[in-house]
Parts: C-alpha cells; sequence; structure tokens
C-alpha cells in the first residue's frame, strides 16, 4: 500500500474522512466489547443507541453535550491559530472555582445581579488560567502544551483543597462539598420537563459567534494567517503576541463559562468531582469538527453520545465506564487516519516504472 | 588519488531514452546524454527543463519510468544514492545537504557509508582539502560557515570517495565571481585527473567558459547538442528558450535634482535575530521617486534582514534609522509603513508574501486591507476583496482558476505575478522586492521587469533586491552592494562594472568567514 | 541522621528513576526529529501490562518485560500514524494519552487494590550493609541500576558512534539527511520505540517497584513532567540525569513534607512538582536563542520523502 500526493486538498474527503472514521470506530468499539465478553451488535446498540431513543435521551444528550460544544468551539479557534491550548479542562476548574466562589459569598444578591456576575466570574476564571498560559508563551517563550498541561493539575488541587478545607460545606455532613447554590446563582431550566438548560443554548450561541469570528472578522482572519503562516502575519503587520493572547483568552474564557454552566445547573454545587474529562474530550470535539466552530456541535454530540454510552455500559453490561475513553480515544486515531485521504491516494502495488538496466 | 584507468576508451556516462512521469507533469522525455571520460559537460535548461530530475536519476535518488543507464560500459539500475556513490559517481546539490548542528568532519562522515573509508576521516579531510584550493578546518561546526565554505563541505565529501563522475547542480548561484573563477580551476584539474563532471546550469558565460561540450533541454526534452564555446551565449539562450525574449525599453531616467527622496535609511545597524544570519553595519541609501536603485548580493550577506528592517517587521532603534516620506518609522510596524504609502514583496512567496492554503482574495486582503478599504467595521468585505483580486489576476495576466483559487496551486512565476500585481495595485510611493524573478520562467520575468520599470515611470521610488547581477543591470539606475551587512555607497549603473561589483561582494566574502564569524559571536 | 539521608536518598532515587527512563527515551525520540505526547499514556500503557502480567504470573521480572512491551506497543501506533499516514504530532501524541489512561483503566480495573509482585533489592553481601552507602549505592532494585546503565548507553550510541550521528542528522535536517540515502523513515520508528519501550518501562517500575500497585492514571502527569525534562535538559542526556533527580527530589519531599503534618495544607504540597516544573520551564525556554541552537531542528516537523 502506498500513498500518492493529490497535489491539492481534496474537499471531498475533507468532510467524508470524519464520517469514515465514525465508522471504523463503531467497528472498532463492536470489537473491543466482544473481546470484554460481550456480543457485538447489541453492545454497541447499547453504547450508540439506547442513551438516545430511551426517554429524556434528546435532553440528556443536550445537557452533557452543552461543555463540550462550548470548549470545543473555543478550541476550534484556538487551534487555527496554531495555539495547542490542552488545559481546557484546568480552565474549565478555575471557571468553576471563581464562579461558585461568587455565588458562595454573596447568596442572597437579587437574582438579576448576581446571576450574570456569576457568569462573568466564570468567563474570568478561565480567562485568568488560560492568561498564565499566553503570558509563559508570548513573554518567555514556553511551550503552551506543557504549560496549560501543568496547570490542569494545579488547578484541580486548588478545586480539592477549596472542597475540602475552607469552602467545605459545615452541613454537608464531612462530604467534599460546598453548600447548593441559593436560587439567585441557578442556572434556568429553559425547556419545561427536562434538565436542558440556559447552559446548552449559550453553547450553541457561543458556536455560531466563535465562526462569525473566525470566518468574518478581521480577528478572525488575522488569527488563521497566524497559525497557517506566521511569517506572513508578521509582514502583513499582525501582532502575533496580540493573537496568542486573543486565542487563549476566547478558549478559556469560554472553557470557563462551560465550567459554570455546570457547577451552576446539572450540579449546583462545588464539588471534587466536576469533570469526567470534558476538558480532554472538547480536544477530541474540535478535531472531528475539523476546527470549526460549527462541526464542533456535531462532534460535541457524538462525543456527548459517548459519555451517556459508557454511563449504559457500566449500567447495563456491567462494564467499566472506561469504555468511553476508549472510545473517545480510538475514534482520535481513526480521524487522524483518515485524514491522510485529504492530501494523499491510497495506491495498492508496486511503484509503476521499469527499474533502469532491466530488461524491456 | 584519482588515477586514470584505460579499461576501455568509451564513454563514462551513458543515457538512453531516459523517461519520467510525474502527476501533471513529463519531467523526462526519451533523454539520451553521454559524458566522455575526461570532460567537462554542461547540461544546460531553464528552470523546469527537467534538469534536476534528470540527475536525480542518475544519483540514484528516484527510479525513471522507462530507460537505461550504462555506466563505463555496463548498464546498471541505480538502486540509490549509496549504490551511486559506490559506483564512482559524486553530486554535490543545489541545496546543500548539511547538517547546520554538527561539524565539517561529521558532515562529510554521514556522506560515506563505507567504515574503513571513514577511517583517519580528519587528517584525509584536510589533505584533500588543500589540495584541491578548498581549505577546511574539520572541526567547526557547519553554522558558523559561509555558504562558499559549506559549498567545499559538499565538494570534499565527494572527492573523498574517488569518483569518476562528479554532477554539480547550480554550484556558483552562491558564488562570487572570484569563487567562481577558483571553483572552475579545480574542476578542470579534476576532469584532467580522470573525473568527468557534469555541470547543470543556467548561466550562459560560464557555460562557455568553462564546459567542453552542452547538452541543452527544454520542457523535458533534448534539444541541442553543441559545442558552447563555439557558440554565442545568445544563440545558447535562444535555444534554451527559443522565444525572443522582450527587454525592456527603458530610458535611463536624470535624477530629478533636488527631489526629495521618498525612502531614506542612515546608519541602519541590527543584529540578526536569526541564529546564522549576517548583522547589518551602518546600512545608508535614499531612493528619490521615479528611480530604481538596485541592491546586488549574494544570499546571506544581510538581504533579509535588510528586508525585514524595511517592511518593519524587525524594528529599528532610532526610529530616524528609516525615513519614509519624511516620516521616522523605524519604530513603526507593517502596517503603519503601509499607511504611509510604502509596499512590499518579499523573497518567500508562499508562507511569507501569501498564504499558500488561502484564496487569492484572502491572499488580495492580506496587504492590501487598508489601503483599498476591503474591511467594514471589523469584517472582512468579502466581495470588495474578490473584486480586487480579480482586478489583479486580469491586469497581470495571472493563470489560475479565479479569484478563488489557493495561491500554493499557481505556478511560481503565476503567484510571483499575482504578488508583484497586488502591491503595484495599491498605487505605492515606494515599493521594495527582494528577488523579484527567483524561480519565475523567462516570459513572467520580462512581465515583472516592464512593470517595476512603468511604475517608476510613474512616479514611485523603487528598490530591487537581488541575486541576479543581470537583472540588476538591466532594471535598475543605481546599484550598490550589500556584502557581510555592510552596504555600499550606490553609484549609476552606467559606472559600474561586472568584476567591480563582484570584487565588492567578494571582499567582504573573503572576510566574512573569519571576521564576521567572530563578530556573531560577540 | 544518617538513617534520614539515607532513607532520603534511597527515596529519592526511586522517584526519579521513572522520570529519567521515560524522559531517556523521548530525547532519543525527539533526537530523531519525532515529538511524541504521549508519554503519559505510554506509561500508563506500561504499568497496567507490567502489573498485569506480574501478577497473573507471579514474576516481576516478566511483568517488567510485558511493560517495556506495552509501551513500545503503544508507541508504534503513533508511528504509523506520524511517520507513515504524516498525522499532525501534536494530535498523535494526545490521542495516544487519551487512549491510553482509558485502556488502562480498562485492563487495571479488576485489579485495583491487588498486591501484586515486586521487583526485589539487589542484596550483595556485605556491601549492602555499610551505613548509608551500602543501601543507597548498592541497595537499589535492578532498574534503577539499569537506569544508568541506559543513560550512559543513550550519551554513548549518540555521541561516539556513526549510527548516532545519523539519528542526530535526521533530526537536524530529514531532508538533507533522505538526500544522501539515510532511511529517515526507519530511523525514526527506531527511535520512537526506543522511547515507547523506555516510557512503557517507566510505568512498569511505577507499578512493580514504586507503589507497587495499580491504580487508575497513578503516572499522575509524570508524563508530561518527562517531557518537559526534555527541554530542561536541552536534549542532552548528563542534564537529563540532573534534572531528573532534581524533580525525584521535590516529588519526595513534597511527600516527605505531607508525612509531617506540616501547616501547609496537602493540596498545595501536591500541586508543588507540577507549579516547579512550569517555573524550570519558563527560565529555561526564555533563552530563546540556546533553544534554538540545542533543539533538533526538524522537531514535530512531517517528513514527505520525495517532495
Amino acid at each position: 500500500m502506498r500513498f500518492e500526493p493529490r497535489g491539492k486538498v481534496s474537499i471531498l474527503w475533507t468532510y467524508a474522512s470524519p464520517v469514515l472514521a465514525i465508522g471504523l470506530t463503531i467497528l472498532g468499539a463492536g470489537v473491543i466489547f466482544w473481546a470484554l465478553g460481550q456480543a457485538p451488535g447489541p453492545a454497541v446498540a447499547t453504547f450508540l443507541v439506547a442513551p438516545l431513543v430511551q426517554a429524556g435521551g434528546l435532553s440528556a444528550l443536550a445537557i452533557k453535550a452543552a461543555p463540550l460544544i462550548m470548549m470545543g468551539a473555543g478550541l476550534a479557534v484556538c487551534y487555527r491559530a496554531s495555539v495547542w491550548n490542552i488545559g481546557a479542562e484546568g480552565q474549565f476548574t478555575l471557571g468553576a472555582i471563581f464562579a461558585a466562589g461568587f455565588a458562595l459569598a454573596f447568596p442572597d444578591l437579587p437574582g438579576w445581579l448576581l446571576y450574570p456576575a456569576t457568569l462573568l466570574a466564570g468567563v474570568i476564571g478561565g480567562a485568568a488560567a488560560a492568561a498564565i498560559v499566553a503570558f509563559l508563551k508570548s513573554e518567555l517563550n514556553v511551550n503552551e502544551i506543557l504549560s496549560s498541561l501543568m496547570l490542569t493539575y494545579v488547578a484541580q488541587y486548588l478545586l480539592i483543597y477549596l472542597v475540602t478545607g475552607p469552602w467545605r460545606d459545615p452541613k454537608g455532613l464531612g462530604f467534599p462539598q460546598t453548600a447548593m447554590f441559593s436560587d439567585g446563582a441557578t442556572t434556568p431550566i429553559v425547556v419545561e420537563g427536562t434538565g436542558v438548560h440556559l447552559g446548552c443554548v449559550a453553547a450553541l450561541i457561543a458556536a455560531i459567534a466563535m465562526w462569525a469570528l473566525l470566518s468574518k472578522s478581521v480577528l478572525g482572519f488575522q488569527l488563521r494567517v497566524v497559525g497557517e503562516a506566521p511569517r506572513a502575519a508578521r509582514f502583513a503587520g499582525f501582532s502575533e503576541r496580540r493573537l496568542i493572547w486573543v486565542a487563549l483568552l476566547a478558549s478559556g474564557g469560554l472553557a470557563g463559562l462551560a465550567g459554570m454552566f455546570e457547577v451552576t445547573g446539572p450540579i449546583g454545587q462545588l464539588t471534587t468531582d466536576i469533570s469526567p474529562g470534558y476538558g480532554f474530550t472538547a480536544i477530541i470535539v474540535a478535531f472531528l469538527g475539523r476546527l470549526h466552530p460549527i462541526g464542533a456541535i456535531f462532534a460535541g454530540l457524538l462525543l456527548a453520545l459517548s459519555y451517556l454510552g459508557g454511563d449504559a455500559a457500566q449500567i447495563d453490561l456491567g462494564l467499566p465506564n472506561a469504555v468511553t475513553s476508549i472510545f473517545q480515544g480510538v475514534l482520535l486515531f481513526f480521524l487522524l487516519a483518515c485524514d491522510v485521504l485529504i492530501l494523499f491516494r491510497v495506491r495498492f502495488g508496486r511503484p509503476r516504472g521499469k527499474p533502469v538496466g532491466a530488461a524491456p | 588519488m584519482l588515477q586514470t584507468t584505460a579499461v576501455d576508451d568509451g564513454p563514462c556516462l551513458s543515457l538512453r531514452g531516459i523517461t519520467k512521469q510525474f502527476p501533471g507533469c513529463l519531467a523526462n522525455d526519451r533523454v539520451d546524454l553521454t559524458v566522455a571520460r575526461n570532460e567537462i559537460h554542461a547540461l544546460l535548461g531553464e528552470n523546469g527543463a527537467g534538469k534536476s530530475t534528470l540527475v536525480k536519476i542518475i544519483y540514484g535518488v528516484m527510479r525513471p519510468d522507462a530507460g537505461e543507464i550504462v555506466w563505463r560500459g555496463e548498464r546498471v539500475a541505480m538502486q540509490s544514492p549509496a549504490h551511486a556513490r559506490r559506483l564512482g559517481i559524486g553530486m554535490v546539490f543545489q541545496h546543500f545537504s548539511l547538517f547546520e548542528s554538527l561539524t565539517v568532519a561529521e558532515n562529510v562522515a554521514l556522506g560515506m557509508n563505507d567504515r574503513k573509508a571513514r577511517a583517519n576521516l580528519r587528517e584525509r579531510i584536510v589533505e584533500i582539502s588543500q589540495k584541491y584550493g578548498l581549505p577546511l578546518s574539520p572541526d567547526q561546526t557547519v553554522h558558523d560557515l559561509s555558504v562558499g565554505e559549506r559549498q567545499r563541505i559538499e565538494i570534499v565529501r565527494c572527492l573523498l570517495q574517488n569518483p569518476r563522475l562528479l554532477i554539480m547542480d547550480e554550484p556558483t548561484s552562491v558564488l562570487t565571481p572570484q569563487e567562481v573563477e577558483k571553483l572552475f580551476e579545480t574542476l578542470r584539474r579534476l576532469a584532467s585527473e580522470g573525473c568527468s563532471i557534469l555541470y547543470i546550469s543556467h548561466k550562459l558565460e560560464e557555460i562557455r567558459a568553462l564546459c567542453d561540450t552542452a547538452t541543452i533541454m527544454r520542457l523535458g526534452r533534448v534539444v541541442a547538442h553543441c559545442v558552447p564555446s563555439e557558440k554565442s551565449a545568445k544563440e545558447l539562450a535562444e535555444l534554451m528558450i527559443n522565444a525572443e525574449l522582450d527587454p525592456p525599453s527603458r530610458s535611463r531616467r536624470a535624477r530629478a535634482e533636488g527631489a526629495k527622496p521618498r525612502l531614506a535609511v542612515d546608519n541602519l545597524s541590527l543584529k540578526s535575530p536569526h541564529p546564522f544570519g549576517a548583522d547589518l553595519k551602518a546600512v545608508g541609501f535614499a531612493v528619490s521617486p521615479g528611480e530604481i536603485l538596485g541592491v546586488a548580493g549574494i544570499a546571506g550577506n544581510g538581504q533579509t534582514e535588510l528586508m525585514d528592517a524595511l517592511t518593519g517587521e524587525i524594528p529599528t532603534d532610532p526610529k530616524e534609522t528609516i525615513m519614509l516620506e519624511g516620516v521616522a518609522v523605524g519604530r513603526s510596524g507593517p502596517q503603519r509603513r503601509r499607511s504611509l504609502g510604502a509596499c512590499f514583496v518579499p523573497e518567500e512567496r508562499n508562507g511569507h508574501g501569501a498564504v499558500g492554503a488561502m484564496t487569492l482574495s484572502e491572499n488580495a486582503f492580506l496587504t492590501a486591507g487598508a489601503r483599498r478599504s476591503l474591511t467594514r467595521f471589523g469584517f472582512v468585505n468579502q466581495a470588495r476583496s474578490v473584486d480586487f483580486a480579480r482586478e489583479i489576476i486580469r491586469r497581470f495576466d495571472v493563470r489560475s482558476t479565479g479569484p478563488k483559487a489557493q495561491a500554493r496551486a499557481l505556478s511560481g512565476g503565476n503567484l510571483q505575478k499575482f504578488l508583484v500585481g497586488r502591491e503595484m495595485m495599491q498605487s505605492p510611493g515606494a515599493l521594495i522586492v527582494n528577488q523579484p524573478t527567483w524561480g519565475v520562467d523567462a516570459g513572467a520575468a520580462a512581465a515583472i521587469h516592464r512593470a517595476l520599470a512603468d511604475l517608476a515611470e510613474q512616479g514611485a521610488a523603487v528598490v530591487i533586491i537581488s541575486q541576479d547581477l543581470d537583472e540588476i543591470f538591466l532594471v535598475c539606475d543605481r546599484i550598490a552592494v550589500i556584502a557581510g551587512g555592510r552596504l555600499s555607497p550606490p553609484i549609476p549603473v552606467e559606472e559600474a562594472t561586472i568584476e567591480q561589483i563582484g570584487l565588492v561582494m567578494g571582499g567582504a566574502a573573503a572576510k566574512d568567514s573569519g571576521g564576521a564569524a567572530a563578530e556573531r559571536q560577540g | 541522621m544518617i538513617f534520614f539521608l539515607t532513607a532520603f536518598f534511597v527515596s529519592v532515587t526511586a522517584a526519579s528513576t521513572p522520570l529519567l527512563l521515560a524522559a531517556v527515551g523521548e530525547l532519543v525520540a525527539e533526537r530523531s526529529g519525532v515529538l511524541n505526547l504521549g508519554v503519559e499514556g505510554m506509561m500508563l500503557t506500561g504499568a497496567v501490562a507490567g502489573f498485569v502480567i506480574g501478577r497473573l504470573t507471579g514474576s516481576a521480572a516478566l511483568g517488567v518485560m510485558a511493560a517495556t512491551a506495552g509501551g513500545a506497543a503503544l508507541s508504534a501506533i503513533f508511528a504509523f500514524l506520524t511517520l507513515t499516514l504524516l498525522s499532525n504530532q501534536t494530535a498523535a501524541g494526545l490521542a495516544l494519552t487519551i487512549f491510553g489512561r482509558g485502556f488502562s483503566a480498562l485492563m487495571g480495573a479488576a485489579y485495583v487494590g491487588v498486591k501484586g509482585p515486586e521487583l526485589p533489592k539487589l542484596d550483595a553481601p556485605g556491601l549492602s550493609h555499610i551505613p548509608f552507602f551500602g543501601p543507597v549505592l548498592f541497595g537499589q532494585d535492578p532498574l534503577v541500576y539499569a537506569s544508568f546503565a541506559i543513560v550512559a548507553g543513550v550519551a554513548w550510541f549518540l555521541y561516539r558512534t556513526h549510527a548516532g550521528l545519523v539519528l542526530r542528522a535526521v533530526g537536524d535536517s530529514h531532508d538533507a539527511a533522505h538526500a544522501i540515502g539515510y532511511p529517515v523513515n526507519a530511523i525514526r520508528l527506531g527511535a520512537t520505540l526506543f522511547g515507547g519501550a523506555m516510557a512503557g518501562l517507566a510505568g512498569g517500575y511505577m507499578s512493580l517497584a514504586y507503589s507497587p500497585m495499580w491504580a487508575e492514571n497513578m503516572t499522575a502527569g509524570r508524563g508530561w513532567i518527562a517531557l518537559a525534562l526534555v527541554v530542561f535538559a536541552t536534549w542532552r542526556p548528563a542534564w537529563l540525569l540532573g534534572g531528573a533527580y532534581l524533580f525525584g527530589a521535590i516529588m519526595y519531599l513534597s511527600l516527605y513534607v505531607q508525612g509531617l503534618g506540616v501547616a501547609i495544607p496537602s493540596p498545595f504540597i501536591s500541586a508543588l512538582p507540577y507549579v516547579v516544573t512550569v517555573v524550570v520551564l519558563a527560565i529555561i525556554s526564555r533563552d530563546r536563542r540556546r533553544i534554538r541552537l540545542n533543539q533538533p531542528a526538524c522537531l514535530g516537523k512531517p517528513f514527505y520523502a520525495g517532495a
């Protein structure tokens, strides 16, 4: 098997590659289930289909997808600028911490004041975490992958400290959690009878806003140029330093906002366990969505499904819910593999052309 | 060292019917080539004629689709460069295969497969390099060396393996005229001692001076075979291009007396940000409206740094160092300089002047956003950008599928025409171009020269930085030479001769390996 | 006092060894131009493979071999994606980490809290009992000695052999190496597999000697610290030794201080190694010139043959 360069980018395969990757991943999931002693067909159905068709499935999907879409759209913008922010998880955590801090400090403020302020606190928290990464990269030339990763661990320890120490709910029987937030700081439900909350709507708005930023605005153009050809960006007079800050603050702020919605919405309080790795999954969302904010919507829905599927596999099949991580990892593998078809053609057999000097 | 073995009197190398097809391009079309013993054989042709592909086939880097290679009387199938080296073929590439962070001795060792041959390497390097007039010190790190010295490593690496055929791909594009003479002496000596030379170039005068025979290629085919010294340069050129060239008729403009310079550079000194770059030292010149100034020089002598300083990619202190329309812009970025009427075409098209993955209309927006009012309330005005790109394509005859074509889909010449057009259509007061026709075919080059002349005619001040002395003498009014980061005082072109310019280029280059390298450490 | 110092040095060695092993493997890979961010995933895979095989066979030695093989196998996937399919190395490395975490959690689910075989410590008659020097120099488990041997071996390989020179050349300019005729992808594959094997071995050390047991995500970011160590050492093996031991000391100290019941809250101390990593990176990286001169010029760049 060989790869022959196409000489140009294949538009067809830019969109077909994720579809093929998803298909291969489903097959792969079947194999994994079979290796774990399950009948592959029904297991895959439990994992991917059942969560959708059961009662309340679609709203569960929307709720799960909200942070993924919001963070995925932000990361898409960041990655298009070739700034590899891997610390969305830490920015999510710090956003949740800031939002919770504000909500716990002023629980009796009127809702119309408390809620927007809490929301803003969440954004600021995420942006602050990202600002450290931006400062380290633009002033001290520190690789953003390593610094954002390290800060994720630091944020997690900060969360543990706050929730087991100063912010622990005195009436909480010693569990590592804060008090429940007051009504003024709780994210409202937007669809009656379900858990679908404001954050789900905000996620869609965020994706559209990021798309408009990236494709239509001058700032978005500058981000794309700096990601594709940094030297051309300098030639055009775009400030690389400023764009690094923009990319990180945008993706960090959105991650913080996602954190805020999670703890003021579905969870309702701050605990040590506010994210099953949303920040890392959001990275996959960004890539699966072709680094396009609108693509992040569809990718976010699919990856949210993998979380629901993992829970279903745990409950109905008795499997550890690490199957979610495996599914996500395998999906990313297949996506990267299928992406080769965008720039290359597959050819089987030996290369054409007689070797020199051989008999004709 | 190199012995002449009289095994048989037949040719050293013989190619018959070599054919190679790439997607969309027939690089070699039934090519026949014969190199005799003790001969210096030229392979002549323009960019894209198929010369590089042919020699890669000879050197085993790629296999032909059809045809045969006969080496010293025997048919061979070249498996790899290592195989070619074992047979006695050496190659000095146009773009050196050197490893910057390693020493001379390590670089030479990497080119030699045979373990025994690597014994006593350092002594042998010194011996061979001195014998053939290519002095080298084995323990120097490559990134400290000048381009001419780096080429010596490549040559010595080949010579240490006792080649019978030495292929040289465009060897003189990076040398001063004096270094070229030294190289020719070395090559003549090698040929007389039994190592044939296959010399690839498009420099007609050099081929006439050096080579015994020539094979001329055009568009993948052999079109002629001759003895170069029996032909004039013009006849050789016509064989290469087969088109009547239309040199731009240009009346040498008299500089308007008392005209205020559009662009003035005064005492510009700059430490190069590149680890292996050249620092600028007290560079100064001024360009008046309607004048074309040429900055001649071999690559690596500060052109990149000068261009970056002029575009504003590198700020300079004090800001009066660079004055544009009487405004001190040393600390201003490219966007401010563009707003004052300066436009630029950098050396590198894809990745610097343009973003390869973006469309032509997006690339048009890249620099013209402000001057052509292509934005609206912070958003890109797509429609106007597309129109602007279309206009450029039309006026400058850019072959493409339209404004939505990706920049990297265009050929080098067409992309260059687009970029030059993009800048010219912003009606600049000053235009600075670095290597305007590098890698561009003759037709597009002529069009660009015409456009530059027209622009000056309309009153713009133009600066051309170029490695091609012929181009500078053709188009420019005044000429200055950049060497070792210093700029010679500009003189009118009529008063300059090629030898003189070459000496200025060479004088600094000789100092470069000692002085400049030491200065760079400090 | 002697007792404290002995315990200190022995424990620091134990804490530093996995960092050293993972980092030296990554150093070789990066010297050939491959940036493999999946070290954490490979370490976890090695840890779980080593523990499971060790427990099933009862042999720590077999566990170690399984760990090495596990890390190498995962790195083979990375090599296929990035060398053959020319994928983005950053994304592929992340995929490796995410997959490695999930895979190891899945495989190890049945083994959490279970006791596994332990690597024996060296017990040289007489020598091991000399106060202080005995346990520190002669009383460590075999992988500690192996780690020093490997680092020395890598240094010798890179700077004293032709093969090591070729590897460095590939990392400096893969186009030039290809033009000369060296098999760039084969060399990078070898370097990547070595990196994976070392990361796997480091993980195996954690589950068979350091802890010794299996817990989900037990490497707790050591793989990322190993990546930072390679930058800190500016890609030179000797400096790697110093860096790994510095970090090992910090990690051990943070555990020790927590044990003392000092007034500082334990999460802050646990976070210390990560904070120190960032600080160290900041100090090293700000000298851009130094980084540029020492960093393999082709690091992370995909190689297109025949381009």
